[in-house]
């Protein structure tokens, strides 16, 4: 928090927010003293406030024309797509805006953890965050069952199989999930209900996640604790909130580019099949972001242990901050974890790929040594590494040159322009 | 201007894995392509297309098929193939629908109305699989969304007929086709050449009438295409030149202390 007092000007504003301090709030969050160095992966925070925003504004109006019937649904979203005054325009924003908002998600949590985000003293805001995304996987799954299309019904029959794998329990707590012995028209009324509460519970987590926030203040890009306010600082408003600004408006050039000439193409076909429980789709595919989730779920042979796998997957996020024993947060300063960083991404991208494709043969080898390397990395090589790796040395402040330079100016702004490349 | 090198690699890794996707749907043949005068930013429907194609539907498809979505109204409607109101009305009444119950509390039939939805061309689905030799006659509103591959895929299985190669056993009431998943289908091929009678004198060609059809369907399937090309090249300007001014703002705001943006 900011350390002055803040007092209202006016005679009314100071009565008010004697009694309840909303201006207090305001000006703590206009003058809130952010690094100056933050480079535009930390505009994703502000992306994902608008996505989410985004998503329940278009969210309840599509609920207004909504059937949520196992009969009804596919015809009401083809009601919605053809008599509703831009209701295909809404719908394609909330369709595709949960894609983008995925997209902004895992942008969001890649960056904290090249910039080791997550660890002391911000332990809290990651898994607040973790949290969040967990919710955010539920979410979207249970909308895209809304539309009962053919993907929409055999995606969560896979899904809600899942938990059938948990020992003497799983069948009940099954059969309790759909509310019959099936997926059906009770699962699907249910879904909706959950799939309309769970953004608000995001919306909460988000409000606690930003707090959580203004507690320590932002990391920055090369990681050191600075002064707040200080010259390393600058005020969030007007200089974060112009270039979160700019930032989301090219985001969302990306996103009307998609809403409006490739609306489509982040779906499956299949989806605009209304439900059949008769036919069963040839390949059953979920959405590209849970893609890598479903690679380390079909690569265990074993159900249970699959689910255990998958769940173990986000798991071990959670625990992220007390796996990684570096004491160095930015990768900037350790050479060696860069590289394991970048096998990281890729090791994710390859899962999303193989689960894209069908289990059997290379795919299924892919996929297994995608799933081991990927618990290799946060149980074996993040704790051995923070102990061994030799970092390079750290600057004093953002302003300041690197530790043992010169304080000569020239020095420093050529070391701005050093950061300026991370 | 990295970050917006590093953001286009991350689109394209992304693209990659969308169309990995598409490739798992299923091995087919390369589809045919056409150059449709709907796909691209500006893209439009060929409104004597869609005209055309909507009589073939009438003709050919609409004994098997239904259009359930559609009302007769959307006929009439902008952005489709725009028959005049009288038009879309004298086609409505050639239809017979069901309605009540009257002050007697009996069902009536009447000639279709504007307001009507399409009258399907068997009760229910038992009936149209029963009279189908066993399949089901998919409903045509949103096929071509339906099926990945899109339009060129209706068109090429329309044009994909052929003998089965040597060694290929077909049952009876089952049919070859190029392009069909599994290459068996059990349409017999819907389209010979002069089925139909163009009113506008366009050759009726089996390539022209698939094109056609193929047009009015990813019409039924996105009545509002044109709309929603007009708004989105609209959008995009309106995004960029904010994208633009908020650029040059940024610049100026931060020009006020020693630190780049």
């Amino acid at each position: 928090m900011s350390d002055h007092e803040y007092t209202p000007k006016s005679k009314v504003g100071k009565w008010f927010n004697d009694r309840l301090p909303l201006l207090t709030l305001a000006n703590h969050l206009t003058d809130y003293p952010t690094p100056k160095n933050l480079n535009y992966w930390w505009t994703f925070g502000g992306i994902l406030t608008f996505c989410l925003i985004t998503q329940i504004i278009t969210g309840i109006v599509l609920g207004m024309h909504y059937v949520a019937h196992a009969d009804l649904a596919f015809q009401s979203v083809e009601h919605i797509m053809r008599d509703v005054n831009y209701g295909w325009l809404i719908r394609y924003v909330h369709a595709n805006g949960a894609s983008m908002f995925f997209l902004a998600v895992y942008i969001h949590i890649f960056r904290s953890l090249y910039y080791g985000s997550y660890k002391s003293p911000r332990e809290v805001i990651w898994i607040i965050g973790m949290l969040i995304y967990f919710l955010m996987m539920a979410t979207a799954f249970m909308g895209y069952v809304l539309p009962w299309g053919q993907m929409s019904f055999w995606g969560a029959t896979v899904i809600t199989n899942l938990f059938s794998a948990i020992p003497l329990v799983g069948e009940s707590i099954t059969n309790w999930l759909w509310g019959g012995y099936s997926v059906d028209n009770p699962t699907l009324t249910r879904f909706f209900s959950l799939h309309y509460l769970f953004p608000f519970l995001i919306l909460g987590l988000v409000v606690l996640h930003i707090w959580a926030l203004h507690v320590p203040g932002n990391n920055n890009p090369i990681g050191i604790d600075i002064k707040k306010p200080s010259k390393d600082t600058v005020p969030f408003h007007p200089y974060i909130v112009i270039k979160d600004a700019f930032a989301l408006l090219i985001f969302l050039l990306i996103f009307a580019f998609f809403v409006f000439f490739s609306p489509n193409i982040l779906g499956h076909a299949d989806n605009y099949i209304e439900a059949n429980p008769l036919v069963t789709p040839a390949h059953i595919v979920p959405e590209w972001y849970l893609l890598p989730f479903y690679a380390i779920l079909r690569s265990v042979p074993d159900k249970l242990l699959g689910v255990i796998a998958m769940f173990a997957a986000i798991f071990v996020l959670v625990i992220l901050p007390w796996l990684d024993t570096s004491k160095v947060r930015s990768t900037v300063f350790r050479p060696i974890y860069k590289q394991f960083y970048w096998f990281l991404v890729a090791d994710v991208l390859i899962l999303g790929y193989v689960g894209a494709m069908p289990a059997e043969g290379l795919y299924l080898l892919i996929a297994r040594v995608a799933t081991a390397y990927y618990f290799a990395h946060f149980l074996i090589i993040l704790p051995f590494l923070g102990l061994k790796e030799k970092t390079t040395p750290l600057p004093l402040s953002i302003t300041e040159p690197i530790l043992g330079g010169s304080a000569d100016m020239a020095m420093a702004r050529n070391n701005s322009d050093f950061k300026e490349k991370l | 201007m990295k970050i917006f090198l590093k953001l286009t690699f991350l689109f394209v890794i992304i693209s990659s894995l969308i169309s990995s996707r598409a490739i798992a749907a299923g091995e087919q043949q390369e589809l045919l392509k056409v150059d449709w005068s709907f796909k691209s930013f500006f893209g439009k429907f060929d409104r004597a297309s869609l005209q055309r194609g909507y009589q073939v539907y009438t003709e050919v498809c609409a004994s098997c098929h239904s259009l359930k979505h559609l009302s007769y109204r959307n006929l009439a409607e902008k952005g489709g193939p725009e028959f005049t109101e009288l038009e879309a009305k004298a086609i409505a009444s050639n239809f017979e629908v069901t309605d009540g119950p009257n002050s007697d509390g009996e069902m009536f039939e009447r000639p279709a109305k504007l307001s009507d939805k399409f009258v399907m061309p068997y009760a229910n689905v038992q009936e149209a699989i029963a009279a189908n030799g066993g399949a089901y006659p998919p409903d045509m509103s949103v096929l071509v969304k339906a099926r990945s591959g899109g339009a060129n895929y209706i068109y090429s299985v329309l044009m994909g007929y052929d003998e089965p190669p040597a060694g290929m056993e077909l049952d009876d009431g089952v049919y070859y086709n190029k392009y069909m998943y599994g290459n068996k289908i059990k349409m017999a091929s819907p389209l010979d050449d002069d089925i139909v009678e163009y009113s506008d004198g366009t050759k009726a060609t089996v390539d022209q009438m698939a094109k056609d059809v193929t047009t009015f369907l990813q019409w039924t399937a996105e009545p509002h295409l044109e709309a929603r090309h007009k708004l989105g090249f609209r959008v995009i300007i309106y995004l960029s030149v904010l994208t633009i001014l908020v650029y040059f703002s940024m610049k100026k705001i931060w020009s006020r202390i020693e630190t780049k943006v």
